[in-house]
């Protein structure tokens, strides 16, 4: 089985270009380590997972796809990666993103971009790009990725698979290298949305070293999945439905929506008023954070150091330079901004109680209905480089997934369809904190009930 | 023309938790360099801070027993800023909403109130070489509570004496080991200059001192500032705001390279750590748990010992000064005022010169000074001798007992010894002896001094004395 995997990595990853890192040594090594015995055989043990750039693996180089961390192989495991580990999953390599998860495309890559399975010449959704890419080609049954505004879900879309992004502190965040830490999560990636409960279970759970991570007991995602739908209550933000939809996105939602209710569930219109703010709160404090998580690549202990510092200040802004990216540096230049003395009140101030508004929308939709149903990205996948030197259009094409970031909500995207063209389509749901167990149901009862899931890429 | 100076202070004092304030790491002081770090406290990519609640308990205690109210809920917030020391290139700290508001140190009749008391992370050490700085971040982690007085100081001395009564507050709190030269205290001044008889709130530009070492420092660098300052405004010039650095070799500040500091530190609340609630009861149990502070021991003493309102609150200045004394009196209930005299006398002489936290710390046990002072009140030393005998015992670390008996310095209080040795005086002296006879008073201290040298100063002065002046007496009536 591993073999079988580490030949089409390497005959097919060339082209694709969904990893990061890969050496065969280090998954036969795993192999190897299950063979001999040890580890109980659970249902995790002797899968292949793929890990996320930016999420930590001892030994393994970590570098969120920058230059600033080339050579950084951090001296411990993110507790999802140790659980995974415990369970017996074989870590394949670790995946490809936009640098610092900043993307929407996973063309900010300092190894360059990921491609996506289904049209070679199309991104496949950002940052989490070679997570979904892999998952979709079959490199790999699950991976691991991060989402701090849409970077699970958009490449989950676009690339016809199945992401998750869990409620905020339903996994811990321990060694996922921060972007912007009110924000971030580590969900799943895979075909199907068994896969899905199957890789949360094995990630999910309180953990002492993440003090933002919820201390609540885990349900059983397997049993939970199988449950009876019937009489869920759907909500359609209309919010979500508006300018700039694409109609054949749009025609696959309400195909979706039509499923639902020949499954017995129940759908209304909804509203979520403070939807329209959500990109710009979104931008203000996702920056502000990344601006001060991101200091700490100043060369003075691990990654890239500037041999051409003089002084002090010179070695930080000329490693600093060297090592970010164009989208890494607009994000801390912008970050550094709204969080200065004489603008904090006016951004980040702000931009906080409008994040609370959202979040009340959130709860109060949450009242009425059950689970939301929205499209996960306006459009299907768009061409390589069509988005990269209009940063303000890439922004935008988070719209559906950046409120679930903001409110802390768990969201899941599902397979929905295809364009004319061929290219996927990606179905959003979105339940209340802690719900995940309503996404996974919705998802499997639809997924049961329409076998996209079943379609594969051109190979 | 002249000035008052308005002074506030900065403490910055380690917490001694087991571990450091967000990780597990131990927090001994002088472990080889990098020897106590983990991936958290080095800042690496992906590592979370989580709160160690006995840092939180610590900086709570303190607060409460410098009068400050308890925030009801804990806020962490990040101050930005790029240097070495300092992993992640901020440092989580609190801000607009610090754990303790609106506490006091009381000095003397007056009260010098505190601002704010916040916990934070202490920064890693720099060590400079030529060509090259070092890093040692043994320290990066490590529990501060950071105590900042209102401008309420207005000179040197009572900086100093702040400084001097806070350590002993906090030395009763056993949070901290306080000590100036490990760091585990150190101090910030902030000072400007009002024109004497200028509305007490119309403050000048204010400088901040930094790199004071002692609390001697503290003042030193106070009463050079104040004269500094002085003289750029009486010659109509304006003082600068910065932050300014004593040099204690050449005794003078020197401006830091402002630019370099000039920072906006871009506050935001740490998103790493959720607020969390301090419940009333929380507090009220750490309340519970407060010792007796130096105000409730001096009343205390007093009532107890029948001690001066000045010598308790001498003693109870340093939390080892007064436990030395209560040890004493547990020892042997030996007259109070005389160890009373003997601790604020002697043994703080030899405590200042020797540097030392309190006179617990000069090799000299309470039994040795229970010794002493029960020797000098048996009336078998005198207290000239015992000042010997205490220089002695303190560079040999023998007992006071053992070097009377071994020198054979017991006092010669037998009248028939001394009657013997003042005969041989007057006949040695018989001008003396006249000139007493012809009324002269002081020829009879004379004839005691020539007495006490006969016998090596061994001779009880006070017998001595009554032993002459009947001898001269009874001569006078004889002749």
């Amino acid at each position: 089985m591993t073999e079988e995997l580490i030949r089409k990595i390497e005959s097919l990853d060339p082209k694709l270009h969904a990893f990061a890192w890969f050496d065969p040594a280090f998954a036969r090594e795993q192999a190897k380590g299950l063979e001999k015995g040890g580890i109980s055989k659970g249902p995790l043990w002797g899968i292949p997972v793929l890990v996320k750039d930016n999420i930590c693996v001892e030994g393994v180089p970590t570098t969120c796809a920058s230059k600033i961390l080339k050579g950084f192989r951090p001296p411990y495991d993110a507790t999802a990666v140790e659980k995974l580990k415990k369970a017996g999953a074989i870590l394949l390599g670790m995946a490809n993103m936009d640098e610092f998860a900043f993307g929407s495309s996973c063309e900010y890559s300092c190894y360059g971009p990921t491609r996506n399975p289904w049209d070679p010449t199309r991104v496949p959704g950002g940052s989490s790009g070679g997570s979904a890419a892999a998952v979709a080609a079959g490199l790999t049954a699950l991976a691991l990725g991060s989402d701090t505004g849409g970077s699970i879900r958009q490449p989950a879309a676009f690339c016809g698979v199945v992401g998750m992004k869990p409620t905020y502190g339903r996994v811990s965040r321990y060694g996922l290298i921060a972007f912007a830490s009110s924000l971030d999560q580590i969900g799943p990636i895979a075909r199907t949305v068994e896969e899905i409960a199957l890789l949360l279970q094995g990630i999910a759970g309180f953990d002492p070293r993440d003090s933002t991570s919820g201390n609540l007991p885990v349900p059983d995602y397997q049993k939970e999945l199988e449950k009876p739908v019937k009489g869920l209550r759907l909500g359609v933000p209309k919010e979500y439905f508006v300018d700039g939809l694409d109609p054949e996105v749009k025609k696959g939602i309400d195909a979706a929506l039509a499923e639902f209710r020949r499954l017995g569930m129940s759908v209304t219109e909804v509203s979520l008023p403070h939807t329209e703010y959500a990109i710009p709160t979104y931008y203000v404090i996702a920056t502000a954070e990344a601006s001060s998580n991101l200091a700490r690549f100043d060369g003075v202990q691990y990654g890239h150091r500037s041999s051409q510092g003089k002084s002090l200040l010179e070695m930080y802004t000329q490693t600093r330079e060297e090592g970010f990216g164009p989208e890494a540096k607009r994000r801390i230049i912008l970050g550094t901004f709204v969080l200065s003395s004489g603008y904090y009140e006016a951004y980040y101030g702000r931009a906080l109680k409008v994040r609370t508004l959202i979040k009340k929308d959130f709860d109060r939709v949450f009242g009425s209905v059950d689970c939301l149903v929205t499209p996960t990205s306006p459009t299907p996948a768009f061409p390589l480089g069509e988005k990269m030197e209009d940063p303000l259009t890439m922004y935008l094409s988070d719209i559906h997934t950046i409120s679930v970031n903001l409110a802390g909500v768990p969201a899941l995207s599902v397979p929905c369809g295809f364009t004319q063209g061929g290219l996927p389509i990606g179905m959003q749901l979105i339940a209340k904190p802690f719900a995940e167990e309503t996404l996974l149901k919705a998802a499997y009862a639809y997924q049961q009930a329409t076998g996209w899931h079943k379609r594969q890429p051109p190979s | 023309m002249s000035y008052i100076p308005v002074i506030g202070l900065e403490t910055h004092l380690q917490l001694k938790t087991v571990s450091k304030i967000f990780c597990g790491c131990s927090t001994t002081f002088g472990a080889p360099p990098n020897s106590q770090v983990c991936p958290v406290c080095l800042g690496f990519p992906g590592t979370l801070p989580v709160l160690n609640r006995q840092a939180l308990t610590f900086g709570i205690r303190v607060a409460l027993a410098l009068g400050c109210g308890i925030q009801p809920r804990i806020v962490f917030h990040r101050k930005n800023y790029f240097y070495p020391d300092l992993p992640k290139d901020f440092q989580i700290s609190q801000y607009d909403l610090p754990l303790g508001t609106d506490g006091f140190v009381e000095i003397g009749k007056r009260r010098i109130r505190i601002g704010r008391a916040h916990l934070e992370e202490d920064a890693g050490k720099l060590l400079h070489s030529a060509g090259y700085s070092l890093v040692d971040f043994n320290r990066t982690g490590v529990a501060l509570l950071e105590i900042v007085t209102e401008p309420d100081l207005t000179s040197p001395e009572e900086a100093h004496l702040y400084l001097k009564t806070l350590r002993g507050i906090l030395e009763y709190l056993e949070v901290s080991d306080c000590d100036m030269e490990k760091g585990s205290l150190r101090c910030d001044t902030n000072i400007s200059l009002r024109p004497a008889g200028s509305a007490a709130d119309s403050l000048g530009t204010k400088v901040e001192i930094k790199n004071l070492n002692s609390f001697k420092a503290v003042a030193r660098s106070l009463a050079y500032e104040i004269q500094r300052q002085a003289q750029v405004l009486d010659e109509g010039g304006k003082i600068q705001q910065e932050t300014r650095l004593w040099d204690d070799a050449a005794g003078r500040t020197e401006p830091m390279r402002s630019k370099e500091y000039a920072h906006d530190y871009r506050y935001f609340p740490e998103p790493d750590l959720v607020p969390f609630a301090v419940s009333p009861e929380e507090v009220e149990k750490v309340r519970g748990n407060l010792p007796e502070l130096p105000p409730q021991r001096a009343r205390r003493l007093i009532e107890q010992y029948g001690l001066s309102e000045m010598d308790a609150r001498t003693l109870t200045a340093s939390k080892g000064t007064a436990d030395y004394f209560e040890s004493c009196m547990k020892a042997a209930p030996a007259s109070a005022k005389t160890l009373a005299n003997w601790i604020a006398g002697e043994l703080s002489s030899q405590t200042n010169a020797r540097n030392l936290e309190s006179v617990a710390g000069l090799p000299f046990p309470p039994g040795h000074l229970v010794e002493l002072v029960g020797l000098i009140e048996s009336g078998k030393i005198s207290g000239k001798m015992a000042k010997e005998i205490f220089a002695e015992a303190l560079s040999s670390g023998q007992s006071p007992g053992s070097i009377v008996y071994s020198k054979g310095l017991s006092q010669v209080t037998d009248p028939s010894v001394l009657q013997t040795a003042a005969q041989e005086v007057l006949k040695e002296h018989p001008q003396a002896a006249a000139d007493y006879r012809t009324g002269k008073g002081q020829a009879l201290m004379f004839l005691v001094g020539q007495l006490m040298r006969r016998t090596q100063g061994a001779a009880s002065p006070a017998i001595s004395q009554e032993i002459l002046r009947k001898l001269l007496n009874d001569k006078e009536k004889r002749g």
